[in-house]
């Protein structure tokens, strides 16, 4: 079949305004949009600028807006896009090029809470004991690949650039807990500081955005309800 | 513009597994990590099964019998005192990763998860052990950022994005690397002491790969242009399960909790080929049972293809135990492993060879293990050898890792001891070069190639003539395909002139690493008159240790010419015998 890809087109240093490109190209219906950006970018058009590595879903590199939503590009087929398909970069990150966006900042809040196991006691000879429901208690936040979907799909991030974010705080959560941590009091600060999840305003858009899956609403929501309590 | 130059006292190109391991063992030493993707971007995160420990958390286990299956799944070409160490220190490695927090999966009784896979086995070979430690199906997602979190405790210096084009050695001394920051097009000079390379594999030099796109083999061919063999690059393992067409991997472990393989013709082949271990037969076996089925005419509706079917297992364990591939079935094929059987060919996965190391990760350039001092490399990229001819899964992870903290800690003693060489003359003028030849094209007007182009026929070339099945003919036919290929490199010219985040500048630098190593890889495999592991030759369909129990080295001479060499393998516990399972 035919696609006619509509890209958001923008070069830092070089473009005053993004502008839009149209590409058509043939492809199979269960191709992804990324063999769609890789049929334009090999065969036609050298100069688009985008991430990838996987091709699979789980290294996180080419969240963008696809038709308006936060897709990975890798892990959308074109039988689900439709044969006129718009893509954009992340909405609030700065673009260095086309679909390539800054990640500094984001990863600087991702350091930010912290995202390292916190266990002051010594561990033992073998592994700490955890029961598999204790490991369940975390396993969904397990599973982000930090590619930006959820937090730049967040009106609250939009409007406040200095919010944690959804990505950070499923991060935080992970650890949050996780039984062998033992920093719940330090954590618990970070989170509830005026950047922190009481920017949150439950608007779901990040659990739509998430590729993995996540329930990241209801991550933060528990985040939450740890703060009400003073303990996870 | 002007290089940027920078000082430190180690270098590390990479942030995968191998290269974070090794960071975090050098933590408080004047260290930088440079990698061309974001380190949590990195392959490592794609690994799904397991980290092979013998932990005896399931069932008895001893490292001992890790080490006999890791030996006898090498076909006898790995070296045992590297083997030995694999399987000894796997297992204060996995404690050490659940120490730092890393989520695996639980007994019970709230141990680490162990489940099967394929080759490892219990008393030297009687039956399928549990030894593959898991986190769901994203264990390398988790050690991958475990490692970036240890990384971040630790302060470790990093420069995303960088992709690293070339290799400093003064005299006979390492003396940094130059890279090129992606972001902004700007060449920086890292003058250094030691220089760790972890770039990983090369799984891109075929086209039906399991491997990211990144996977480029940019480390070996950076220390082939610097001089430095390439060891046992005739080595290359396909995969049995990858997904029709695409590649993608579906985990040996949805065989180790019991999935089956079934030809066209609805039988369970592997009883054929492995009475014993089954569909939990090391890889090469599978890879080559199944093309012999799909040459046979036996793929299912005669297409190049078999049946993976998890059926039986029910929703509870597939969903639970192996969600992440379960998702990719589902979206990618459309079809749900709970209900139908899963279309599978074999796919180019792991990169035997590489850059020749000792054990304590010291590069070494010849027959005689003569160290290049300064010089490191660890991971994928490296070649120990602890897989010989042929990995077991599980085993890369644990390889990465153990071999990536020997790697840190043996360059932490040499920084302490060694005085810093200086820079050669004009040190970016090679890596400047060949940006200015990528960019500007040859000599003006001429012909330009394409990037695109050139790839795809060798990745095409090198699955045709290279791959599970090879013959004389048809290595010697692809051998001047490459030859042609690197000629016609010399005429690539990239669209993209630009200097922001030029990914047409970067595919064309990655190109040019990749027919590097797939010439090694058919020089070497040419060479090799034998079937050992994953090197099946079916003019010499025999194994023969008379003549080829030994490393290949091959290595670009200043002619820019191949030369093949080779040297013993190291024998301690275990000799050769036939390999059956
Ligand atoms: C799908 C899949 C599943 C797997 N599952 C398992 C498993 O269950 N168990 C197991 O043991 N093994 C498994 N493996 C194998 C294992 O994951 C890899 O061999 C291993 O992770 C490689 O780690 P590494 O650190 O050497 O390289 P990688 O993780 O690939 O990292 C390479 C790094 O080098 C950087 N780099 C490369 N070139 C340059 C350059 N020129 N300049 C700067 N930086 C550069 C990259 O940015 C990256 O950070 C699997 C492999 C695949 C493909
Ligand atoms: S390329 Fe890795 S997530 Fe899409």
């Amino acid at each position: 079949m035919k696609v006619k890809l509509r890209i958001k087109r923008f070069e830092r240093g070089k473009d005053r305004e993004p502008y839009w490109a149209e590409y058509e190209v043939e492809a199979e219906p269960t191709d992804r949009l990324l063999d769609a950006l890789h049929a334009v970018k090999w065969y036609q058009d050298g100069t688009l600028a985008f991430r990838r590595s996987c091709a699979h879903g789980v290294c996180g590199s080419d969240a963008m807006l696809i038709n308006g939503v936060n897709r990975l590009a890798c892990k959308v087929l074109l039988k689900d896009l439709g044969q006129r398909i718009t893509v954009e970069p992340m909405r609030g990150f700065a673009v260095i090029k086309d679909l390539v966006v800054e990640f500094d900042r984001f990863m600087e809040k991702y350091r930010l809470v912290e995202p390292y196991l916190k266990a002051g006691s010594e561990p033992p000879a073998k592994e700490r004991l955890q029961t598999p429901e204790e490991r369940e208690r975390f396993d969904d936040t397990t599973k982000c690949i930090l590619c930006g979907a959820c937090t730049t799909s967040c009106p609250s991030f939009w409007s406040n650039p200095d919010y944690l974010g959804p990505a950070a705080i499923v991060q935080a959560h992970r650890f949050l807990f996780d039984s062998r941590d033992e920093a719940t009091a330090e954590r618990l600060v970070v989170l509830g500081a005026r950047d922190g999840v009481w920017r949150c305003r439950t608007i779901y858009n990040c659990t739509d955005a998430c590729p993995r899956g996540i329930e990241v609403t209801r991550a933060i929501g528990e985040v939450k309800k740890a703060l009400l309590l003073g303990k996870r | 513009m002007e290089a940027v130059y920078h000082r430190y006292d180690a270098v590390i190109v990479g942030g995968g597994g191998a290269g974070l391991m090794a960071a975090v063992n050098l933590a408080g030493q004047e260290v930088a990590v440079l990698s061309k993707l974001y380190p949590v971007r990195s392959h490592t995160g794609t690994a799904q099964g397991g980290i092979g420990a013998a932990l005896g958390n399931v069932e008895e286990d001893h490292w001992e019998w890790h080490m006999f299956d890791t030996v006898k799944g090498s076909d006898y070409l790995a070296d045992q005192d590297a083997t030995e160490i694999l399987a000894r220190e796997a297992v204060e490695t996995v404690y050490e990763l659940e120490h730092w927090g890393l989520p695996f999966s639980r007994t019970p009784d709230g141990k680490i998860a162990q489940r099967r896979f394929g080759g490892h086995t219990r008393e030297f070979g009687k039956a399928p052990v549990h030894r593959s430690c898991y986190a769901a199906d994203r264990t390398g997602h988790m050690i991958l950022q475990t490692l970036y979190q240890q990384c971040i405790k630790n302060r470790v210096k990093f420069f995303d994005e960088y992709l690293v084009l070339d290799l400093l050695l003064e005299g006979q001394r390492t003396a940094g690397v130059v890279a090129l920051s992606i972001a902004d097009g700007q060449l920086h000079v890292f003058h250094a002491k030691a220089v760790l390379l972890a770039t990983g594999g090369c799984g891109r030099i075929y086209q039906i790969t399991s491997n990211a796109h990144a996977l480029t083999g940019d480390g070996m061919a950076l220390a082939l242009r610097a001089g430095v063999p390439l060891e046992d690059m005739e080595f290359f393992q396909f995969h049995p399960t990858g997904i029709y067409k695409l590649g993608i991997l579906i985990t040996e472990g949805a065989r180790g909790e019991g999935g089956k393989l079934f030809n066209g013709r609805g039988e369970r082949f592997m009883e054929r080929y492995a009475p014993t271990l089954l569909d939990l037969a090391p890889r090469d076996i599978i890879s080559r049972a199944i093309y012999r089925e799909l040459r046979q005419g036996h793929g299912v509706e005669g297409k190049w293809y078999v049946h993976l079917d998890l059926r039986h297992l029910g929703r509870e364990v597939i969903e639970t135990k192996l969600p992440d591939i379960t998702d990719f079935v589902r979206t990618y094929l459309g079809i749900d492993p709970i209900t139908e059987p899963i279309p599978v060919q074999p796919t180019a996965h792991y990169a035997m060879g590489g850059v020749p190391t000792d054990v304590s990760g010291r590069v070494v350039v010849d027959e005689k293990n003569t160290v290049l001092p300064g010089l490191y490399a660890a991971g994928e990229c490296a070649c120990v050898s602890v897989h010989g001819a042929n990995r077991l899964g599980t085993n890369s992870l644990v390889d990465i890792l153990v071999f990536g903290r020997r790697a840190g800690r043996d360059m932490g003693r040499y920084v302490g001891e060694a005085e810093l060489p200086p820079l050669p003359a004009q040190p970016e003028e090679r890596a400047r070069a060949l940006l200015a030849r990528l960019r500007e094209g040859p000599n003006g007007d001429g012909r330009a190639e394409s990037v695109a182009a050139l790839r795809d026929e060798l990745q095409r070339e090198m699955m045709d003539k290279a791959s599970v099945f090879r013959t004389g003919e048809s290595l010697a036919e692809v051998r001047e395909q490459v030859r042609a290929l690197q000629e016609r490199y010399q005429q690539v010219r990239v669209q993209d002139r630009g200097w922001v985040f030029n990914t047409d500048l970067v595919e064309a630098v990655e190109l040019g690493f990749l027919l590097d190593v797939a010439e090694v890889t058919v020089e070497a495999a040419l060479a090799r008159q034998e079937s050992r592991g994953a090197h099946y030759r079916e003019d010499f369909p025999q194994r023969d240790d008379v003549k080829w129990l030994k490393h290949s080295l091959g290595r670009r001479t200043a002619s820019g010419a191949l030369e093949l060499s080779y040297k013993p393998v190291t024998i301690t516990r275990f000799q050769p015998q036939e390999r059956k399972y």
